[in-house]
């Protein structure tokens, strides 16, 4: 969401560039081979392994976008905590729970839970990393422009500062 | 994607895309094509409810509002409201309350122009069936570049008043357990008011493109997704729409008040969800109506159809041309969305310029204190809807139990 943060220049921006898969368009699947992947979010099913894979097959750099994708973040807040407790606490026990089953969501079509939230580099190689939640959208840019222009990634310190 | 599950051939939309969060979308069809059954399935499951645990409450409004990218302000304030009669406060500074107010009203200005601009204007202006490469908004930036400017500069005025009230325009640290960490100062308030004018035409203009769209395409909004529901809302006193603050209303049909004003404190006693095993989200509903019939409608057309007025002028004034096309009963128009979301467009900028000429927000009594409590709901009234906030905290101050209907 940081990104639209660039605002205005998100005009300039689709002067170099073209949108392919993405939450803003309706493209779902690759049909071609794109410059450069930006992954947000850390991997905690089998479902955002498989995208990311497939970001990774279908793009020449791929760039981890914020804390959740390079570190796993808030939701990486679970890895301390058998993610049965994590079920049974928003399936079973929460005070205005309905269930009269007891069970928790496990039809085939929803994703399979991964033991623990995953960052991005430890499913695939990654490229480049934007650490910050969200990062500030000006570092988003900053690092557009140089990998569009061919120049070296380098930011300065106040665009990769924390909180 | 068609494919054949039980008998039956399977289409699925994956991802959906343009919307907030993360979902898919299967319909079944059998040997007739007859749709037999269609489901949206939320895929992420995260577990804030059981990972917070054991943190102290004062982090929990910059915690939990990662529980959203689009409108983490609600959840930073509705967690905010909870954790001021946490901390034993139940009415904040003027200066307090009015900066939070500020900062919720620039937050559903951003989200409200991201919704309707980014997301959705593709459909209202080259149909729902256009070209994929044209369906969205570099499309409409492409076609229609004016438009793409207003909501692309609406987004960034609400945006930046975020900033100015919040710390930061995405995921900031401005609502504290009993108040406000900052005012506003006079610069920041001069820089708002300069454009101000400029927003409130641009607001218009949304608004009339909105109803034209529904009022022109009304047999249209008849077929799609037209079904009548309870809907739910927070509502002022006097029965004004208020997004930040009031007792719990919820309507039926026909407009019948099935309850009203409850002091959310209670909210337990009137909503449940229910747990069905093919999505992560849970399912909402009123319980005196049960699981089956109690669910209900949120968000923008909710808020429109259960208020019995708004209190600024222009959007007061469009809100009666929108019920009078249902007679001032319920409007059931999924489409009516659009309509009712541009409403609250133009009321949040009447509410932001309202606001800017206050005084109180250059007050410098920002933070109460009182008795520590344990335990505290915190409602409000995000962009898409009514978010609940529960929590129980320990003598250590660390947070026992979370509760969030978001």
């Amino acid at each position: 969401m940081s990104i639209l943060d660039i605002d205005e220049r998100i005009l300039k921006l689709v002067e170099l560039i073209e949108f392919h898969k993405s939450p803003i368009n309706d493209i779902k699947k690759f049909s071609e081979r794109c410059a450069i992947g930006l992954i947000e979010g850390g991997c905690c099913n089998d479902e955002n392994v498989h995208v990311l894979r497939d970001f990774r097959k279908n793009c020449d750099i791929l760039i981890s976008v914020g804390d959740c994708a390079t570190m796993g973040g808030i939701p990486a807040l679970r890895n301390n905590i058998p993610l049965q407790e994590c079920l049974e606490e928003a399936y079973i026990n929460g005070p205005t729970v309905y269930n009269p089953s007891g069970k928790i969501p496990d039809d085939e079509e929803v994703p399979l839970l991964l033991n623990k939230v995953y960052p991005c580099h430890e499913v695939v190689k990654i490229d480049y990393h934007l650490p910050g939640c969200p990062p500030p959208a000006d570092t988003i840019w900053e690092a557009l422009v140089a990998l569009l222009t061919d120049k070296p990634v380098a930011l300065p310190y106040e665009l990769i500062k924390y909180d | 994607m068609v494919a054949v599950k039980n008998g039956m051939k399977r289409v699925v939309i994956e991802p959906v895309t343009r919307v907030e969060g993360h979902g898919k979308v299967t319909i079944l069809l059998d040997e007739n094509n007859k749709i037999h059954q269609t489901r949206l399935h939320i895929v992420e499951f995260r577990g804030f409810e059981r990972f917070i645990q054991g943190r102290p409450y004062w982090e929990v409004p910059v915690l939990v509002q990662r529980l959203c990218g689009i409108c983490p302000v609600s959840h930073h304030l509705a967690a905010a409201k909870a954790m001021d009669l946490i901390v034993g406060v139940d009415k904040l500074t003027p200066t307090a309350e009015k900066m939070r107010r500020l900062m919720h009203y620039g937050q559903t200005l951003q989200s409200h122009a991201l919704h309707f601009f980014h997301l959705c204007s593709p459909d209202l202006l080259f149909g729902f069936d256009a070209d994929v490469a044209i369906r969205n908004v570099i499309g409409v930036a492409a076609k229609h570049p004016d438009l793409a400017v207003q909501g692309v500069m609406m987004r960034k005025y609400g945006q930046e008043i975020i900033k100015a009230t919040a710390g930061k325009k995405i995921h900031g640290t401005g609502a504290i357990p009993g108040g406000i960490n900052k005012n506003l100062s006079i610069e920041e308030r001069d820089f708002f008011l300069k454009d101000l004018d400029q927003m409130i035409e641009w607001a218009r203009g949304a608004l009339k493109i909105a109803k034209d769209y529904t009022v022109e395409n009304l047999e249209v909004a008849k077929e799609f997704a037209n079904f009548p529901s309870s809907h739910v809302s927070l509502i002022r006193e006097d029965g004004a729409m208020d997004l930040y603050h009031g007792g719990l209303r919820a309507i039926d049909a026909d407009g019948k008040a099935i309850f009203d004003h409850v002091d959310y404190q209670k909210y337990h006693e009137y909503i449940a969800e229910e747990v069905r095993p093919w999505s992560y989200m849970k399912f909402p509903f009123i319980k005196s109506i049960g699981p089956e019939d109690g669910w209900y409608r949120v968000g923008p057309l909710a808020r429109v159809n259960a208020c019995d007025f708004i209190d600024t002028p222009e959007a007061e004034a469009a809100r009666k041309e929108f019920m009078a096309v249902t007679d001032n009963k319920p409007n059931p128009l999924s489409l009516g969305y659009h309509w009712s979301r541009m409403i609250e467009l133009l009321h949040s900028v009447e509410k932001i310029k309202e606001l800017l000429g206050d005084k109180d927000l250059q007050g410098t009594d920002l933070v109460v204190r009182g008795e520590r409590r344990g335990e505290a709901v915190g409602l409000i009234e995000a962009p898409r809807g009514t978010l609940f906030h529960h929590y129980k905290e320990d003598e250590n101050d660390q947070v026992t139990m979370a509760n969030l209907i978001v």
